[in-house]
């Protein structure tokens, strides 16, 4: 498999300039690589909820899940737990991630089974024509908050490492190398791993300029430090003007929940004998 | 005395439901058939809870309100149930805690110190139960041997002191009645959760997955301790929203799930449920129903969700919903719902209440036909794999990754053949076409099951009819009446032919419904038949078979 055939039909409808291209093209040249490799790309699956974002599927022509808002990570889960052996990578807004479906990040991450969360963070609602989100700075001026937001913006990677998560990262929509090195480290991680990408909404919310004052990448930190982890995950809280790190924060290896889940799997069973077995118990 | 209830009751914490559960099968080893109703309160200790078992020769599924014995272990047992008394009645009870005054003359009694009892053995309070039973033992004139194998059976910790406490009861209760033990074998007892279960197992289940909920945890806990023998995949994840998206992931997979829960919980599922239709996956779903609106009254029962089931989710889809009457139709179709889930790749709800899913039945599975594990229909791998190829039945072949040869796609948006996103006007009808084409091939297919069942006098111009889990009260009450029961057992896609059919020589139909708008009554008006009577319950308990009776009485002369 080329590079090309990883395209599908579908036209892409992005706007011109969308941060979810870099995501995009750094999801299908790790792909690649992976079937380089040797990994066989018939084992990995994409999951998407609802939201610009959620086309990337559409334009990746491998197995995928186009699921609902909000609702990634349990579909994610699903699949992980029905097969282990597949690589289940998903994708969402930071609408659907951080608001209707957080509850779900939150279990993903105490659980911490090995799927991969690819946040799309643009920061407000695009395909809703611009309202703003779980992340947006705080005075944020949206169509449902026209004299601007009046709560502040939620930490999504403080909120990841503290739930248990055991891969933290963050990424940048320009600048493709990092955001490759960041996605196949990820989905690489054994156990549940979190990117949270800051990709630009270029028609209503541009930050590129804002970002690329501030962004600067991580190097040598001890990444199996939790409490240095948190202290560099607050250093910016999505709303401070502040430098602004990319790169990995957070990795350490604890067995993940599919390993001590699935310890019967295996198992052949006979289960006309077992449903006699329980029928002759209930005499 | 073939045909006689017991009741025992106490506090929450008592352990009434496994006491009722020791009694009904010391009833068993008879050779009785059984029929339990739990009645609770949703408290962990403490509140008034108890249980009738009813036996009989024939096979029954209804309790009655008048009871041949009693067995208190508080006072409330004895308050709250004067009017479930006979002339006759048979009382045991706790004689350091209830004081009997005012009863009806000719009532016999036994009282037990209890407390003192346990006292001098050096018990647990909750072992009150076990000689109280004991005591019961000695009164319908048991064996000694039949109690102590039962309890070997059934009782797993302290059983020696178990024993001791139950045989200081059975010494000292006195004979009321001998008890003859009849010649029918014995047969399992199970609740309508286990037998849901069962059936779900041998349809091929691989995974089941369930937030607690009240009458379906039942279910849950079954098979959570079954797991590792059916090497299933049990689990229990952070809400009912996960639970329907979860199990999504597993049935894209290729991996036979269900989920279960009640009304609630349900609320929750219904954008899975519409993601079901739309992507076309298979799932089962297990819903228990209990009174509503809201929270309602959690551990008891209505009817009341029938038109929810039948109309959830966004958008249109054909479904399977099947309403199991005993334990026995529980295991049948539950099996049979996961077969067709997966044939058409299609939701199938599986609508129980909790009167079904917490009421305890003989069961006979010889009396049910053949089942088996049917294989959907799979890609022949000739042409490229299209996951939404569209076919004259509307059933695309089903194909699972990882596949080296195919691309496998399922899309909640509108889509094309192969699954990719599309608004093309032409493309959107021909798949909404293609899914409700599934609506119409199920329905023949269901021409192979007695969709609706038909009992009583079958030439009776009087019929009850009635769902789910009134059909044991029906038939009792159709049988001493002379009369029909009509059960329609699939509600969607609603088998009309079947259900003109079983209406032949009907000129009077009364309904026989726990809720109080007579959901039936207007699913079948729906399809241009009309209804004369109504008997609707809504207090959140069941009909038992007096209560019935005593409101047909006006109705049918």
């Amino acid at each position: 498999m080329t590079m090309k055939d990883l395209s599908t039909y579908a036209k892409n409808t992005w706007c011109p300039g969308c941060g979810n291209f870099a995501i995009l093209n750094s999801i299908k040249a790790v792909l690649d690589a992976l079937n380089e490799e040797g990994f066989p790309l018939e084992k990995v699956v994409l999951v998407s909820g609802i939201g610009c974002h959620a086309k990337i599927v559409d334009y990746i022509n491998v197995n995928s899940f186009y699921a609902i808002h909000g609702r990634v990570v349990p579909v994610a889960t699903g699949i992980k737990l029905a097969n282990p052996d597949l690589k289940v990578i998903g994708f969402a807004g930071d609408g659907d991630a951080y608001g209707e479906g957080l509850e779900h990040l939150i279990f993903a991450a105490k659980r911490n089974i090995s799927i991969t969360m690819i946040i799309h963070n643009n920061r407000v609602y695009g395909l809703t024509t611009g309202q703003y989100t779980p992340t947006s700075p705080l005075g944020f001026r949206g169509r449902s908050t026209p004299k601007g937001t009046i709560e502040l913006p939620l930490n999504p990677l403080e909120l990841m490492l503290t739930s248990g998560a055991t891969f933290i990262a963050r990424g940048y929509s320009h600048g493709i190398e990092l955001l490759k090195k960041n996605f196949k480290e990820a989905i690489n991680h054994k156990g549940f791993s979190f990117i949270d990408v800051l990709q630009v909404c270029v028609t209503f919310f541009n930050m590129y300029e804002y970002y690329n004052k501030r962004v600067y990448e991580l190097k040598g930190e001890d990444l199996q430090n939790y409490d240095g982890a948190l202290r560099k995950i607050r250093e910016w809280d999505y709303n401070s003007d502040v430098p602004i790190a990319l790169g990995t924060f957070y990795k350490k290896e604890i067995p993940p929940f599919e390993e001590r889940f699935l310890k019967y799997e295996t198992k052949a069973v006979d289960r006309k004998l077992k449903i006699k077995e329980i029928l002759e118990q209930a005499i | 005395m073939d045909n006689f209830s017991v009741f025992i009751g106490g506090k929450a914490g008592d352990g009434i439901d496994k006491a009722g559960l020791i009694i009904a099968r010391i009833l068993n080893q008879l050779g009785y058939r059984l029929y339990i109703y739990r009645d609770y309160p949703s408290i962990i200790r403490g509140g008034h809870t108890f249980s009738i078992i009813r036996v009989s020769k024939d096979r029954i599924a209804t309790h009655l309100n008048k009871v041949d014995f009693l067995l208190a272990l508080n006072q409330d047992s004895v308050d709250f149930h004067k009017e479930r008394l006979k002339d006759n009645t048979f009382i045991i009870y706790d004689s350091d805690l209830v004081k009997l005054e005012g009863l009806p003359g000719g009532i016999q009694t036994s009282g037990l110190p209890l407390g003192k009892i346990i006292k001098e053995e050096n018990g647990l309070p909750v072992m009150r139960n076990s000689c109280i039973i004991g005591g019961f033992s000695k009164a319908i004139g048991l064996e000694w041997d039949i109690l102590e194998r039962v309890f070997r059976k059934n009782i797993s910790k302290a059983l020696d002191l178990n024993l001791r406490v139950a045989l200081r009861g059975y010494n000292e209760a006195k004979e009321f009645v001998k008890i003859e033990p009849l010649r029918n074998n014995s047969l399992p007892v199970l609740t309508g959760n286990e037998a849901i279960g069962l059936g779900l197992v041998k349809g091929g289940l691989k995974a089941y997955i369930a937030y607690p909920m009240t009458p379906s945890s039942g279910l849950l806990h079954f098979l959570a301790q079954s797991a590792e023998d059916f090497s299933l995949k049990v689990i229990h994840p952070e809400s009912e929203i996960a639970v329907i998206l979860m199990a999504l992931g597993f049935s894209y997979a290729g991996e036979r799930v269900a989920v279960g829960t009640s009304g609630g919980g349900f609320c929750l599922m219904t954008e899975g449920l519409s993601l079901s239709g739309m992507a076309e996956l298979p799932i089962v779903i297990v819903v228990g129903q209990r009174p509503g609106p809201s929270t309602g009254v959690p551990t008891h029962t209505a009817q009341s969700d029938l038109h929810f089931v039948l109309n959830a989710g966004q958008g249109e889809f054909p479904r399977f919903v099947v309403s199991p009457g005993d334990a026995e139709e529980a295991y049948f179709w539950s099996c049979v719902a996961l077969n067709i889930s997966w044939k058409y790749q299609t939701p199938s709800i599986i609508l129980a209440d909790k009167s079904l899913c917490e009421g305890t039945y003989s069961f006979d599975i010889d009396s049910l036909g053949e089942l088996k594990e049917e294989n959907p229909i799979l890609w022949d791998r000739k042409e490229s794999y299209k996951r939404y190829l569209e076919t004259e039945t509307g059933v695309s072949p089903l194909d699972f990754v990882p596949d080296k040869e195919a691309i496998i796609k399922v899309d909640s948006y509108a889509h094309d053949e192969f699954g990719i996103t599309t608004e093309e006007a032409q493309k959107i009808k021909n798949m909404q076409d293609k899914r409700l084409r599934k609506g119409q091939y199920l329905m023949k297919e269901l021409e192979k099951y007695e969709t609706v069942k038909v009992y009583g006098n079958k030439n009776s111009s009087v019929a009850l009819i009635c769902w789910g889990s009134n059909k044991g009260v029906c038939i009792e009450a159709a049988e001493n009446l002379g009369i029909k029961v009509i059960h329609p057992v699939v509600l969607s896609p609603f088998p009309i032919r079947e259900f003109q059919d079983s209406l032949k020589s009907v000129q009077n139909l009364i309904c026989v419904e726990n809720n109080s708008t007579a959901q039936l009554a207007s699913l079948i008006n729906r399809y241009g038949f009309g209804i004369n009577e109504k008997i609707l319950k809504y207090d959140g308990r069941p009909f038992s078979l007096d209560e019935l009776e005593e409101r047909l009485k006006d109705l049918v002369k």
